[in-house]
């Protein structure tokens, strides 16, 4: 392990984890809503700040992370998340609590994750989606629990046949993946119960 | 009212738990708000408070609060009994946060039972202390049957119930605690609300979380979720009406308590929501009873 990996944690674990959970907690309750995440972390590269500061957020021993190929192949990404966040980094997408994904062009289909079952929805896999930003080409238009009348959100990339993946993930309501989009700086939600309108176009 | 401060003067965590069990309770609670109306199990801990106190609720509240927030506890919609003015003291001392009466003032509500009267806002957040979470409990003892009725969505059993009450009363007979179907999905129990309160919960901007310690489930209404009670066609969803307006401010429209004042069946109505009802008075609304009970200011007086 470098030196490198012990700094770029929380500065205040306490109150970093506590305001990074009322961001996931207002991004996932108003789907397409946009929160700003401060740099509250510095992990290495490619890991994003918001990303890192998701996973530090939520994250132990007891939630297995998956990565995908290009932070799984770097030692100083492994390094840090097993010095400030402590979790086992699994290999197989089914088995993860949480999935980091720095490309969605190539992230495995959602539903190689851990979709839970329909006795315990609740056991399945929470992504974070690493992105450039919010202001992309295609812009879903969404609907459903915490959402007044339709709300949009527009991720960049937006790898088309995860559009197409994301609708089937609402069909198997109540089972499914629930995703945290992560800029470098804000994150927005997209829980399973969102209803995507414009998606098949 | 305690004003924030700097570092709570007590030994434990910021508002009591540790970081670990936060991180275990904030997971459970954003799956819950990823599905309406399903109970996600969580580890819940001991407090230092029974069973039955607002474990529960304790435990969300504790793994949300920040030292920003502003906290305002209600009890059956009182500020000023027992378990809200304990739970309060308890987090001005472990999280050191601005404790209000007010609603409006408040961004965190922990509640026991009631919907405050004056409607929430986008920014405020109401956490129910729950006791059974279970609406088919007293329907389907086992744990292993009720929660594969709700995965195979079988809640028959529910309708016959609300049926048998109409065989036996002529009404549904069930006043608190009504069951309700979120997102047409998942059949709920809203805690032992008044069914009054009921029509709060759909489509309200505020985000709702119910915690049960006891029995180890946490579960959510985001924002603008479609909450139904259920009824029948012939026989459809009614909330309680009150014969007469609240005793001190006049009010009509918000739930009462009956508060009996001698031994020869003398009795009063007061609105529920004691905020809801200084605030009435203090701009000027009085009730039938008003003067009765001495100068405005003198009962609220703690």
């Amino acid at each position: 392990m470098k030196a490198d990996a012990l700094s770029g944690g929380f500065f205040d674990p306490v109150f970093g984890a506590q305001a990074v959970f009322r961001a996931l907690l207002r991004a996932l309750s108003r789907p397409g809503e946009i929160e700003n995440l401060p740099g509250l972390v510095r992990p290495p590269t490619p890991l994003n700040p918001a990303a890192a500061a998701v996973i530090a957020c939520l994250a132990d021993a007891d939630t297995p992370i998956f990565l995908d190929r290009p932070l799984a192949e770097s030692e100083a990404v492994r390094d840090w998340i097993g010095f400030h966040i402590g979790a086992p980094i699994v290999s197989l997408a089914g088995r993860a609590t949480f999935a980091v994904i720095s490309d969605p062009e190539k992230m495995p289909p959602l539903a190689d994750f851990w979709l839970g079952t329909e006795e315990y929805p609740d056991r399945s896999t929470t992504l974070v989606l690493q992105v450039t930003g919010f202001e992309g080409s295609r812009t879903l238009t969404l609907q459903g629990p915490g959402i007044a009348e339709t709300s949009a959100l527009a991720p960049d990339p937006l790898p088309a046949r995860l559009i197409g993946q994301l609708e089937e993930n609402r069909r198997i309501f109540p089972r499914g993946v629930d995703i945290v989009f992560a800029s470098r700086h804000a994150i927005a939600g997209l829980p399973r119960s969102t209803r995507i309108l414009n998606g098949a176009a | 009212m305690s004003t924030a401060q700097e570092k709570p003067e007590t030994p434990y965590n910021f508002a009591y738990l540790d970081e670990q069990t936060k991180r275990m309770i904030r997971r459970a609670i954003l799956k819950a708000v990823a599905i309406p109306g399903y109970q996600v199990p969580f580890a819940s801990r001991e407090m230092p408070m029974p069973y039955g106190w607002g474990t529960g609720g304790v435990q969300v509240t504790a793994s949300l609060i920040g030292p920003d927030d502003v906290l305002k506890v209600i009890d059956q919609g009182a500020d000023d009994t027992t378990n809200a003015v304990s739970i309060r003291s308890f987090f001005a001392k472990v999280a050191g946060v601005k404790t209000t009466t007010h609603t409006k003032e408040a961004s965190l509500i922990q509640t026991r039972h009631r919907v405050p009267e004056m409607p929430l806002s986008e920014n405020q957040i109401l956490v129910y202390q729950v006791p059974i979470p279970e609406p088919l409990r007293f329907l389907e003892p086992r744990e292993t049957e009720t929660r594969l009725m709700h995965a195979l969505e079988e809640y028959g059993l529910m309708h016959v119930k609300l049926y048998e009450d109409i065989a036996r009363h002529g009404h549904i007979a069930t006043t608190y605690a009504y069951p309700v179907k979120v997102e047409g999905r998942y059949v709920m129990d809203p805690s032992p609300i008044p069914k009054f309160d009921n029509p709060k919960l759909t489509n309200s901007p505020a985000l709702q979380l119910f915690g049960a310690g006891r029995e180890k489930r946490i579960y959510a209404l985001p924002p603008y979720t479609r909450v139904e009670s259920l009824d029948f066609e012939d026989h459809p969803f009614r909330v309680q009406e009150f014969s007469e307006p609240c005793g001190l401010c006049g009010a009509s429209g918000v739930y009462l308590d009956e508060v009996i004042l001698d031994d020869h069946g003398g009795r009063m109505f007061v609105c529920s929501d004691t905020d809801h009802c200084e605030g009435r008075r203090e701009a000027g609304h009085r009730g039938h009873l008003a003067g009765a009970m001495g100068a405005p200011g003198a009962e609220a007086a703690e």
